[in-house]
């Protein structure tokens, strides 16, 4: 209290646009989602810097042993608990498999890398009309660089959950595809609570049929860079996607994601929904968030937002909302974005009620999570999120000090 | 007898131009189960005097002691000065998102009694409470003060005095914004909170209709950082009809550098 402010950069739009005619979009876009260049071959990419769109955010340095030769693509251990229901199907596929780059091609050389380098794909099948769901475990990849490769199906009218949880030492580049068939509903989690020293940069193409609902959460609390990209591709009539986000960064972490939403066909929706928070000295969060609304996405619907609480000074949140509208023709379409300091004033009143400081800091900030915790829908996991986030605020208390 | 003592108290805020003092030099001694009314114009600086014995981190004490049974109050951390028996209501809560009252409430409580309060009868008495304030049940689960509307956040703040038992409550403004039914209701709460625990009172109010329902044993006329008289009721009858003119300094404004 009373410190000078924190660093936070602050790139604040609050627009929401119901029932907008063929009025331009307010925001220029920096760059136009559609016309982006995508391979699956990383000699395709040039080298990373920081000039480019792409790597403004990301610690280049400590990333660049993932983005040069390629790296170990083989199989990886992990193993498969909590499963429920209907049994899913789990297998290894030869990269030549028909499957492989239905959902996706990357748009960054890092995830055209593991593209390059892996051998063999997992592949996560949900079986048409089937109820289920299962966590992979992935906590043995090691500190050597590796790439990896994941094909997620759900059938048709299936429905079901997976969590990818990770941990433990990571030095990984790594394509998620996404494949839902009509009036599939899926709930994608994945957590990274990887050791201090893990790189992990991941790119999500999910793609979805008609009528299916895809629900994707995206938790990073663990790890030295964890960039998370997913995009999602709205691709038949009436598909609907829930991105959801959370994220803590600690001293010296960068923990970045970058949301893309190809809102393709008509009558799709999107909500894209994700919190973070910052403490201590170099605490690094990115977030962008893209949304398209192409001519074919007549009535769509989409809202997106990112906050960021910084917790401490010598922290800073970068949250980067872009709407490219490119039909009159929508039924909503806003975007918000706030990145703020921790509200001394609410500590001030907590606190004026008896209650101490750190514990008044952990109610707010818990406060800032809860609602979209609870949103996930997975109960026990929102109950393991929720102590995740009270250990991380139990942390040495790098806040001010007392008056 | 539990006192809550305040001795030449000096205080400023940091503006533009550097150091603002607003107080400047409060003597004021309140023993338990007294009231004594705050009356004085706006800026006078009875929010100020309000927030630095709470502790509020803008204000800057420069000079003076505040003391509660002879203990240092201004020594106290915030959250010290509450458990120590201190209570502000103040004059615009503020909005806690994601926490809801009745987390709040509990976690204010175990913090105060050093221990979390017996399950069965901190629910029955939340429920009283919000009876008697007639708030409704649903209250209870929505978050501290969000979308509470002004004469509900006057409300709740007086249900935490009910709940948190203080020694010694600083009530600012409590009945700007309330309705003629609602300050009769928030007003019988502060009734029942000090029939209950003998608490000392500090009122801070613009309005003599409040002092019917809570009755002062002493009322302050507070101008320019400082008291310029005191009296007993009589003299909130005389400042509603003559105004704060005979205390304001001739050919100045309150403040004066
Ligand atoms: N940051 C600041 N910079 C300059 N002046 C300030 C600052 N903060 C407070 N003040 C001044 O301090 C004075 C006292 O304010 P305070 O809120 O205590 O008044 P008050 O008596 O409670 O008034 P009201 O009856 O309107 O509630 C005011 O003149 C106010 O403008
Ligand atoms: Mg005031």
């Amino acid at each position: 209290m009373g410190q000078p402010a924190p660093t936070v950069t602050i790139e604040s739009h609050k627009a929401s646009r119901p029932n907008t005619a063929s009025d331009e979009p307010r925001f220029v876009p920096v760059q136009t989602r559609s016309e982006r260049f995508t391979s699956v071959d990383a000699a395709d990419f040039p080298a990373l810097s920081s000039s480019q769109l792409e790597w403004k955010y990301t610690p280049i340095t400590r990333v660049k042993a993932l983005a040069g030769e390629p790296v170990n693509g083989a199989r990886y251990e992990y193993t498969v608990t909590d499963e429920t229901g209907d049994a899913l199907l789990i297998e290894w596929l030869d990269r030549t498999d028909r499957r492989i780059g239905a959902a996706g091609k990357p748009e960054e050389r890092v995830s055209a890398n593991a593209w390059t380098s892996f051998s063999e794909a997992l592949a996560i099948t949900v079986p048409a009309g089937a109820d289920g769901g299962l966590t992979v475990d992935r906590n043995r990849f090691g500190p050597e660089a590796r790439a990896a490769h994941t094909v997620i199906t759900a059938g048709t009218g299936s429905r079901a959950v997976l969590i990818v949880q990770n941990s433990g030492s990571a030095l990984l580049t790594e394509n998620l595809e996404i494949v839902l068939e009509d009036e599939a509903q899926l709930t994608v989690v994945s957590v990274q609570e990887w050791a201090d020293d893990a790189i992990h940069l991941a790119s999500h193409f999910a793609t979805l049929g008609r009528g299916a609902r895809l629900k994707h959460v995206v938790i990073s609390l663990g790890g030295s860079v964890v960039r998370i990209d997913p995009s999602v591709h709205l691709a038949a009539t009436g598909s609907d996607a829930e991105l959801l986000g959370v994220y803590f960064a600690d001293a010296g972490q960068h923990l970045e994601q970058r949301v893309f939403v190809n809102h393709d066909a008509p009558h799709t929706r999107s909500r894209v929904n994700y919190r973070g928070a910052l403490q201590g000295e170099g605490a690094r969060t990115a977030w962008v968030g893209d949304v398209l609304i192409r001519a074919t996405a007549v009535a769509a619907d989409t809202y997106e937002q990112n906050r960021n609480l910084v917790l401490t000074e010598g922290a800073r949140a970068d949250s980067v909302p872009n709407l490219e509208i490119e039909t009159g023709d929508i039924l909503a379409a806003g975007h918000a974005s706030t990145t703020g300091r921790f509200d001394d004033e609410q500590l001030f009143y907590l606190r004026s009620r008896g209650i101490p400081e750190a514990e008044a800091r952990r109610l707010v900030v818990r406060g800032f999570f809860t609602e979209l915790i609870a949103s996930i829908g997975q109960d026990a996991l929102e109950a393991r999120l929720v102590r995740a986030i009270e250990t991380e605020l139990g942390m040495p208390a790098s806040g001010p000090p007392e008056p | 007898m539990s006192t809550l003592s305040i001795k030449d108290l000096h205080v400023s805020v940091d503006t533009d131009q550097g150091a603002k003092e607003i107080l400047r030099g409060v003597d004021l001694v309140i023993k338990e189960g007294e009231i004594h009314a705050i009356m004085g114009p706006n800026g006078s600086g009875k929010s100020t005097l309000a927030y630095s014995i709470a502790g509020h981190p803008k204000y800057h004490v420069t000079q003076g002691s505040v003391t509660l049974d002879g203990a240092e109050v201004l020594d106290m951390t915030v959250d010290e000065r509450a458990r120590a028996g201190l209570f502000l209501a103040m004059q615009y809560p503020v909005e806690i998102p994601g926490v809801t009252v009745t987390n709040f409430l509990r976690t204010a409580k175990t913090a105060i009694d050093g221990e979390a309060p017996a399950i069965r009868g901190w629910i029955t008495s939340i429920r009283e409470s919000m009876t008697n304030l007639r708030m409704e049940p649903s209250f209870a689960e929505r978050n501290v003060n969000e979308g509470f509307s002004g004469g509900e956040k006057k409300r709740n703040e007086i249900l935490q005095l009910e709940l948190l038992q203080p020694r010694f409550a600083i009530l600012d403004e409590t009945d700007s914004g309330l309705d003629v039914d609602a300050l009769k209701i928030v007003a019988e709460g502060v009734n029942r909170a000090k029939d209950k625990t003998a608490l000392g009172i500090m009122l801070i109010t613009h309005y003599t209709r409040i002092l019917r329902y809570i009755k002062p044993d002493f009322v302050h006329v507070f101008v320019a950082g400082r008291i310029a008289e005191q009296g007993g009721p009589e003299l909130a009858d005389r400042l509603e009809n003559e105004g704060y003119d005979r205390f304001l300094p001739v050919g100045a404004s309150e403040s004066t550098d």
